[in-house]
C-alpha cells in the first residue's frame, strides 16, 4: 500500500464510489513467453524486494519450484513440454502470478471493506490489515492466484510492486528479467510493444501468435505474448476465456440486494401484518370455555 | 571470446553448441534476444538436451554428447561441397594456399608421428613446406594436393551427412537444415556467431571441438567481423582473468609460458618464442616476447632483475611436465604431496572421481582452504552420511580454513568473457574474521619471507627479493596491484622517433604494451593488461556508454585487453583493399592513410593494404590456420574421437582401429583406464551440467537459490523412464564405475533417445550444484560419477561424456 | 404472567435449553454471516471483535448449531410429520393470517405451518452445514474443486437468506400469537391458548373430547 487513497478506484465491500478526481495512466506488465528462458530471476527478485522467503521444498520430478504459488511465493515459473504438430518439442514456460484484472473477481468477492483495492492505474492490491482471511478472493479469482498464509490467515498475491510503481519504478521482476521478456509501462505502450512482438513471431512462422489480454475480465494489467494464443491452455492451463464465474457474479452481484430486500420485506411485512391485523390473542370465548371446563 | 557480449546483437545467425547460454549466461543471453528482435536473427541450438536455450530457439537439433567434431566436420564438408564459403576471405586471410610437408599423413584415425606407448605425437611432420627464403610455400591456385585446402577437403570428405547421423544420432534432415542455415552466412553481408562454453571444453577432445567451430567460422569469413567470432562464455565471473594472469601450472601472466626443464638457457628460451614471420611483411607480434617477459620480471624483481643476471631467469621454475589439477591429485594420491593450498577452489566437488580426490586429500599432512564459504573440500574429512561416507578417525590431514571475502566485499577488476576489465567497488564490509585474498596471501608471504631471512634456506632469493612496495605491506590494495600489472616506466623512455624527446618519465604509468622495452626500463606485471591504468588514471573504472558507430562498441566503457580492442582480428572485417565487407557493419577500415573505425584496429595503424599485412598478427604467417601445425597435441586437423567412456565399442570412423577410438594423445593415469566403465555394464551416456537457478557449488548456500531449486535431481528421457519403470518424482540410483548418486528423477521429453551406429543411445542428465554443505537439501556430489581424464592440451576433465546405469530406488 | 397449575406443559427444560442454544447460534450466525454477505451489514462484525474474529467464529458456531439442531430435530421430527389435516390447514393459512382462525382445521401440537417451517429449516440447516464446510477455507476449500466452492458459496448465501426469512416468520409468529413465547420461556401454555390453537393437542393433554 504505497499509493495514496486518491489513487484508489475501487474498494472491496464498498457500495459508494471511491475518489474519482485523479486520472492516472493505466499500467501493464507485458510478459513475452516466447523469449522467457525460465531462469526464475523474477522469482528471486520478487522474494528479495518483498522480503519473502518460502520454505525450502523438494523436487517433485519437474523443474518448477516452488511447486505452486503460496503466501510467500507470489510468482512461480510454470514449465510445460508440448509436442507440436510437426513432432517438434516446445518448452512453454510461463511466469504465473496475479493478472491484475480490470474486473477483478477477488475484489468482487471480498467481504471486508478495503481489504482489496484497485488503483486508478489498474493495479489490484491486497491491504492485509483489512483482510479477514475468509478466502473469498480465492473463490472469486478466475486465475487461481491468491493464497492464504497458514501462519497469519491473511491472503497474499503479487502487488505488481505497487510500492515501486508509486515512485516511478518498474516491478522488481521486470527490473530483474535478463532477456527483457518482462517489460512494464503504460498499458497502451505495452499493447503497441506486444503487437510488434506478435508480428515478429508470425514472421517466424507462429501463425497463431497473439496477445493474451482476456476481455472476459475486462482485460488485464499483466499480459502475455503467446506463440499459441489460440491455445493458451498449453501454457500450464492458462484459461481460454477467463471471466468471473457466474456463481460468483450471482453470489456477490444480484443476490446481495435481492436477498437483503427479501429478508427486509419479510421483517417489514411481519411488522405491518401485526399493525394491520393486530395480535392473535386467545378469544374470550375460548377462555370462558376453558374456565368452564375447569369448574366441571 | 573473440568478440564481446554486446556484439552478439550484430549477428544474423547464432549457433549455440557446446553451451547453454540462456541457462548458464542469462544476462549475456539478452544480446541473442536483441539480435532476434533487431536484426531478425535466427537462433540454432545443437545439444543433447532440449535446453532453456532451445526453448527460445528457431531451430533445435539433438546430438549425442561428445560427438561435436563429427557434427562440425560434417558442416565443414557441407560448406566445401556446396561451395558455401567466403572465397576472398579464406584465400587472403587463411592458410588455404599454404603447402604442407609431404611427411604429414593421416591414416585410419592416426596422424603421422604417433607413439602409442607414450600416447603422444612427434609433431615435426605437422608443418609447412618452407622455401629457400624461409617463407612458407604457397599455391594460390589451390590445386596442389599438399595445400591446406586440398588436405582439408580430403580430411572432411568422410564426414558425410549419413556419417553424421550415424555418429551423432542427429537425424539427417535436421543436420542438413542446420547446415543450410549456417551456409546462409557465407556471404559478406551475413554473419553467424558461435556461443560455446563447457559443453565443448569438458571433453577429452574439447580443444579440438572449439577449433572445429572456429574452422567453420573461418570458412564463412566470420572471424574478426561484427556479429561473428567464436565466443567462449566464461562461467566464473573472473575466470577469464585467471587465464589472463597465467594461474595455470605452465603459464606466466599474459599467455607467456614457463620454461621447460630443458630450457636452462635464457637466450634459447626467448628465441623459441620470438617467432620470425613465416610470410613476407607479417607482424608476427610474438617477436615482442622479450619486451613482455623482461617487463614482467622487472615488475616482480625490480632492481634485482638486471641484464647481467638475465632478469632473474634462473629464479623461474623450469617444469618437467604439466602440473595441472589432475596431475597434482594423481601425485597427491600417491603420497607425493604434503600440503595443498586451495584458494577459491572446491576440488572435492568440482573435479572428477570424488572418491579419488577425497582419497588424495586424506594423504595430505595439511590442507589450507581460503574461501568465503564452508566448502565440501574443507569438510572432506567429516562424515555426512551417504553423501560423504568417510571415517574421520582414519584421516589425519590438518585442515586450516582461512575465511576470505567474496567479490562484492572488495574493490577490484573483473575480466569478463569479452575481455573487459571492469572495475568494481565493494558493496559491503566482509563479515567476521574474513580477509581479502590479497591480505591473506600477503600475510603468508611476509611470514615466509621473515622465515627465509632468519633461517636461510635452499633457495631464498626468489622470495627475499620479490618486489613488495605496498603502502601497507600486509594488505596490498587492488589499486596498487592494478597499476603494477598495467606497468610503468622505470627510467625516462625516449621517443623512438625522436630520441631528444621523452615519451614517458620515470615512475609514470605506461599508455600500453607498445611502450614496453626489453632493456629493463619498463615494468608490467601482465603485458596484455598494459594500458588498463595509465597516467590518466584507472581506465577500467570508466563508465561512458556512448556507442558512436552503433555497433555496440562503447570504447569509453571499462577497458578491454588488448589495447582496449573489443573485437579480435578486426582487420579481417574489411576486404584485402581495406573496404568493409559489409557497409552496414563498418568495424575497422582503411581511410587512405591509416586504419580506423568503431574499434581499435588489430593492425599496425599505418600498414597500407598494399603491404599485405595479414589480420592474424599473433601468427607468424599473418593468417588464420585451418592446419594447426603443432599447436594442439592430437593433430593439425580435428578428428572425431569417442569419449573415453563411450556407448559404442569403436569409433565409427575407424571401426578397425582401437588406437583411434578415443583421443590417442590424451593422458590417462595408471589405474584410471581400468576405472572406465563399459557399455555392457553402464549402458547409458551421461552428461553433467549447470542449472540457471544455481552457480556451481556456491549458491546452495543462498536461501533464495535454495528455494527455487532445493533438491538434487537427474533428468531422464521419457522413453528410458518407461523402460526402467521410473516415474517423475521417483528416487533413482545413478551408477558409474566410480560410484553412485541417488537423486529425484525428472522425467522429460527434452532428452530423447538417439539412434547411433545401429543402436539406441539414451542420455542421463546430471545437474551438478548439490553437496553436503549449504542451506539447500543435502545431496551427492555429481562428480562422484565422472572419469578422471582430460583434454590432452588443457587437461580439462571429461565431465560431459561418460557412462552410467540407472535404476529406481525401491521403497 | 402468573403460573397456573392448570397450565399445560408444552416443552421440558432440556428441550427449551436445546432450542435456545440453537436460537443463539442462529442469531450469531446470522449477524456474522450477514457481515460477510453485504457491506451494509459489515459493521455487525464488530459485535464479534472485528472481521477476523467473525470469520474465525462463524464456522465454529455453525458446527455447534448443526450439532444442537440435530438434537432438536431428533426430539421433534416425529411430531412434525405432515398429515392430511396439516395440508388442509396450509391451504387455508390465509384465513389464519387474516386473523380469522376459528374455522381452521383442528390442529395437534403443531399446525401445518409450524411443521412446514420445521422441515424447511431442517433443509436449510443441512444445506448450510454442508455448503459451509465447503467454503471453510481453513480446512476444506483447498481440497475441493473451485467450481464446487463457488457453487457452495452461492448456495450458502441463498439458503442463509431463506433461513433468516424463515426464522423471522418463526419469531414473528411467536410474537403475533399471544401466549406462545412463554412456552419456550417457562415450558407451559395456558389451556385456553392450547384449546384455541392446538385443539387436538389440548384434548390429548386434558383427556377431553371437546
Amino acid at each position: 500500500m504505497a499509493l495514496q487513497s486518491l489513487d484508489i478506484k475501487a474498494r472491496s465491500a464498498t457500495t459508494t464510489p471511491s475518489p474519482q478526481i485523479r486520472k492516472a495512466v493505466e499500467v501493464a506488465k507485458l510478459i513475452d513467453t516466447s523469449i522467457c528462458i525460465g531462469c526464475k530471476a523474477c522469482q528471486v527478485a520478487c522474494m528479495q524486494w518483498n522480503d519473502l522467503r518460502d520454505e525450502i521444498g523438494s523436487n517433485h520430478g519437474v523443474l518448477d519450484n516452488p511447486m505452486d504459488l503460496s503466501a510467500a511465493s507470489w510468482t512461480v515459473m510454470r514449465f510445460a513440454e508440448h509436442e507440436n504438430e510437426e513432432g517438434n518439442l516446445e518448452w512453454l514456460i510461463r511466469k504465473d502470478g496475479c493478472m491484475h484484472c480490470t474486473d477483478p473477481g477477488c475484489l468482487k468477492a471480498c467481504p471486508s471493506p478495503g481489504a482489496i483495492v484497485q488503483y486508478t492505474n489498474g493495479i489490484v492490491d491486497f491491504h492485509e490489515e483489512n483482510c479477514i482471511g475468509c478466502g473469498y478472493c480465492i473463490t472469486g479469482c478466475p486465475f487461481n492466484i491468491p493464497r492464504i498464509s497458514a501462519k497469519d490467515h491473511k491472503a497474499y498475491k503479487c502487488t505488481l510492486c505497487s510500492d515501486r510503481v508509486a515512485v516511478g519504478q518498474a516491478p522488481a521482476c521486470a527490473k530483474a528479467c535478463p532477456t527483457g521478456a518482462i517489460t512494464f509501462g503504460a498499458k497502451e505502450d505495452m499493447l503497441d510493444s506486444a503487437q510488434v512482438r506478435v508480428d515478429g513471431l508470425k514472421e517466424r512462422g507462429f501463425q497463431n501468435a497473439g496477445l493474451y489480454d482476456p476481455q472476459g475480465v475486462g482485460g488485464t494489467h499483466v499480459m502475455y505474448v503467446l506463440r499459441h494464443a489460440d491455445r493458451p491452455e498449453l501454457y500450464h492451463g492458462l484459461p481460454q476465456d477467463p471471466h468471473i464465474s457466474p456463481m460468483v457474479s450471482l453470489w456477490k452481484g444480484v443476490a446481495k440486494p435481492l436477498a437483503t430486500a427479501a429478508m427486509g420485506a419479510v421483517a417489514v411485512g411481519s411488522l405491518f401484518h401485526y399493525v394491520m391485523k393486530g395480535p392473535n390473542e386467545v378469544s374470550k370465548e375460548t377462555e370462558r370455555e376453558v374456565e368452564k371446563e375447569g369448574e366441571q | 571470446m573473440t568478440q564481446h557480449w554486446e556484439d552478439i546483437k550484430n549477428a544474423d545467425l547464432i549457433l549455440i553448441m557446446g553451451g547453454n547460454a540462456a541457462e548458464a549466461h542469462p544476462c549475456g543471453f539478452k544480446w541473442v534476444i536483441e539480435a532476434k528482435a533487431q536484426r531478425k536473427a535466427k537462433l540454432v541450438v545443437v545439444d543433447p538436451r532440449f535446453t532453456r536455450s532451445a526453448s527460445v530457439a528457431d531451430y533445435y537439433a539433438p546430438i549425442r554428447t561428445g560427438s561435436d567434431i563429427a557434427f562440425l566436420g560434417g558442416v565443414i564438408n557441407y560448406l566445401l561441397t556446396h561451395d558455401k564459403i567466403q572465397h576472398e576471405y579464406v584465400k587472403a586471410y587463411t592458410d588455404f594456399s599454404f603447402l604442407v610437408k609431404d611427411e604429414f599423413q593421416f591414416a585410419d584415425g592416426i596422424f603421422s608421428g604417433y607413439n602409442p606407448e607414450k600416447r603422444s605425437y612427434d609433431k615435426s611432420s605437422w608443418d609447412y613446406q618452407l622455401g629457400a627464403d624461409g617463407f612458407v610455400k604457397t599455391d594460390p591456385t589451390l590445386q596442389n594436393p599438399r595445400c591446406v585446402y586440398q588436405l582439408l577437403k580430403a580430411h572432411y570428405a568422410r564426414y558425410t551427412p549419413e556419417m553424421v547421423e550415424t555418429v551423432c544420432g542427429t537425424p539427417k534432415d535436421k543436420f542438413l537444415k542446420v547446415c543450410e542455415m549456417i551456409a546462409g552466412c557465407s556471404t559478406p553481408d551475413r554473419t553467424m556467431t558461435v556461443m560455446y562454453a563447457l559443453g565443448w571444453t569438458q571433453h577429452s577432445v574439447g580443444a579440438q571441438m572449439i577449433r572445429t567451430g572456429a574452422m567453420v567460422q573461418l570458412l564463412l569469413g566470420n572471424i574478426g567481423v561484427a556479429g561473428g567470432g567464436v565466443n567462449a562464455l566464461r562461467g566464473h565471473s573472473n575466470i577469464q582473468g585467471l587465464t589472463d594472469l597465467g594461474l595455470l601450472s605452465n603459464t606466466l601472466p599474459g599467455y607467456l609460458t614457463l620454461p621447460g626443464d630443458k630450457e636452462q638457457d635464457y637466450a634459447a628460451y626467448l628465441a623459441a618464442r620470438t617467432q620470425k614471420p613465416l610470410r613476407p611483411n607479417q607482424m608476427s607480434y610474438w617477436q615482442n616476447y622479450p619486451k613482455f617477459h623482461v617487463s614482467l620480471m622487472k615488475a616482480w624483481y625490480g632492481d634485482a632483475a638486471t641484464k647481467e643476471n638475465n632478469f632473474c631467469y634462473d629464479w623461474l621454475p623450469k617444469i618437467d611436465k604439466l602440473h595441472d589439477v589432475l596431475q597434482v591429485f594423481e601425485d597427491m594420491g600417491q603420497g607425493k604431496v604434503n600440503g595443498y593450498v586451495c584458494q577459491g577452489f572446491n576440488p572435492l566437488a568440482s573435479f572428477p572421481n570424488k572418491a579419488k580426490i577425497g582419497g588424495a586429500l586424506a594423504k595430505l599432512k595439511y590442507l589450507v582452504v581460503i574461501d568465503p564459504l564452508a566448502t565440501e573440500t574443507s569438510e572432506f574429512w567429516q562424515n555426512f552420511g551417504p553423501h560423504n561416507d568417510v571415517d574421520p578417525a582414519a584421516i589425519q590431514t590438518t585442515v586450516f580454513r582461512l575465511p576470505s571475502t567474496c567479490f562484492a566485499e572488495e574493490d577490484g577488476s573483473i575480466a569478463n568473457s569479452g575481455r573487459w576489465l571492469q572495475w568494481h567497488w565493494k558493496g559491503a564490509e566482509p563479515p567476521g574474521e574474513a580477509l581479502g585474498d590479497g591480505e591473506i596471501m600477503a600475510g603468508l608471504f611476509l611470514r615466509l619471507r621473515a622465515m627465509y631471512a632468519k633461517d636461510g634456506g635452499a633457495f631464498p632469493d626468489p622470495i627475499l627479493k620479490l618486489t613488495w612496495k605496498h603502502r601497507i605491506p600486509a594488505n596490498p590494495s587492488s589499486e596498487e596491484l592494478a597499476k603494477e600489472y598495467s606497468g610503468c616506466a622505470l627510467s625516462d623512455l625516449a621517443d623512438p622517433k625522436d630520441p631528444t624527446k621523452t615519451l614517458v618519465k620515470a615512475g609514470e604509468q605506461l599508455a600500453g604494451f607498445a611502450q614496453l622495452r626489453d632493456d629493463g626500463s619498463t615494468a608490467s606485471g601482465c603485458w596484455i593488461f598494459s594500458g588498463a591504468w595509465t597516467q590518466a588514471g584507472n581506465q577500467m573504472a570508466r563508465r561512458d556508454n556512448a556507442d558512436p558507430y552503433g555497433l555496440g562498441i562503447a570504447p569509453g566503457w571499462a577497458w578491454a585487453w588488448p589495447a582496449n580492442r573489443r573485437i579480435l582480428y578486426n582487420r579481417a572485417s574489411s576486404d584485402p583493399s581495406g573496404k568493409p565487407w559489409d557497409p552496414e557493419r563498418r568495424l575497422v577500415f582503411w581511410n587512405g592513410k591509416s586504419w580506423g573505425g568503431a574499434d581499435v584496429p588489430d593492425m599496425r595503424p599505418d600498414a597500407a593494404p598494399a603491404e599485405n599485412v595479414g589480420p592474424f598478427i599473433m601468427n607468424p604467417e599473418g593468417v588464420a590456420r585451418f592446419f594447426a601445425r603443432g599447436g594442439l597435441n592430437e593433430g593439425p586437423f580435428p578428428e572425431h574421437y569417442e569419449p573415453f567412456e563411450s556407448p559404442l565399442d569403436a569409433n565409427p570412423f575407424h571401426p578397425q582401429n582401437p588406437q583411434a577410438k578415443s583421443n590417442p594423445a590424451a593422458r590417462v593415469f595408471k589405474g584410471d583406464m581400468e576405472a572406465f566403465g563399459t557399455p555392457k555394464e553402464f549402458p547409458y551416456a551421461a552428461t553433467t551440467y549447470r542449472l540457471t537457478e544455481h552457480f556451481h557449488y556456491w549458491t546452495k548456500h543462498v536461501l533464495t537459490s535454495a528455494i527455487i531449486q532445493p533438491e538434487q535431481f537427474v533428468e531422464i528421457g521419457a522413453e528410458l523412464a518407461q523402460e526402467k519403470g521410473i516415474a517423475a518424482g521417483d528416487r533413482v540410483k545413478v551408477r558409474s564405475n566410480r560410484g553412485h548418486i541417488i537423486a529425484v528423477a525428472v522425467v522429460t521429453k527434452r532428452i530423447k533417445a538417439l539412434d547411433v551406429a545401429g543402436r539406441k543411445v539414451h542420455t542421463v542428465g546430471i545437474p551438478i550444484h548439490w553437496g553436503f554443505k549449504g542451506v539447500a537439501k543435502n545431496g551427492y556430489l555429481a562428480n562422484t560419477l565422472t572419469p578422471f581424464v582430460g583434454d590432452s592440451n588443457t587437461q580439462t576433465p571429461e565431465f560431459k561424456s561418460f557412462l552410467v546405469d540407472v535404476e529406481k530406488v525401491k521403497g | 404472567m402468573i403460573r397456573d397449575p392448570q397450565d399445560l406443559r408444552r416443552y421440558t427444560a432440556s428441550q427449551r435449553v436445546n432450542h435456545w442454544i440453537v436460537g443463539m447460534c442462529f442469531i450469531l450466525l446470522a449477524f456474522s454471516g450477514l457481515a460477510f454477505f453485504h457491506p451494509a451489514f459489515f459493521p455487525l462484525a464488530m459485535l464479534f471483535g472485528g472481521g477476523v474474529w467473525a470469520r474465525i467464529l462463524h464456522p465454529l458456531i455453525g458446527v455447534a448449531m448443526a450439532v444442537f439442531f440435530t438434537l432438536l430435530a431428533l426430539r421433534f421430527w416425529r411430531l412434525n410429520m405432515m398429515t392430511a389435516t396439516d395440508l388442509e390447514w396450509l391451504k387455508r393459512a390465509r384465513e389464519m393470517m387474516d386473523g380469522d382462525d376459528h374455522n381452521m382445521p383442528i390442529q395437534g401440537k403443531y399446525n401445518g405451518g409450524q411443521k412446514a417451517l420445521f422441515w424447511a429449516v431442517l433443509v436449510c440447516v443441512l444445506v448450510l452445514f454442508v455448503s459451509g464446510l465447503a467454503i471453510w477455507r481453513e480446512y476444506f476449500s483447498a481440497l475441493l474443486p473451485i467450481g464446487l466452492v463457488r457453487f457452495a458459496s452461492l448456495l450458502h448465501a441463498v439458503f442463509a437468506s431463506l433461513m433468516i426469512a424463515l426464522i423471522t416468520v418463526h419469531v414473528y409468529a411467536a410474537i403475533w400469537v399471544k401466549g406462545t413465547i412463554r412456552a419456550m420461556w417457562y415450558g407451559t401454555v395456558t389451556r385456553a391458548w392450547a384449546k384455541q390453537h392446538h385443539a387436538a393437542w389440548y384434548r390429548e393433554m386434558t383427556g377431553r373430547k371437546s
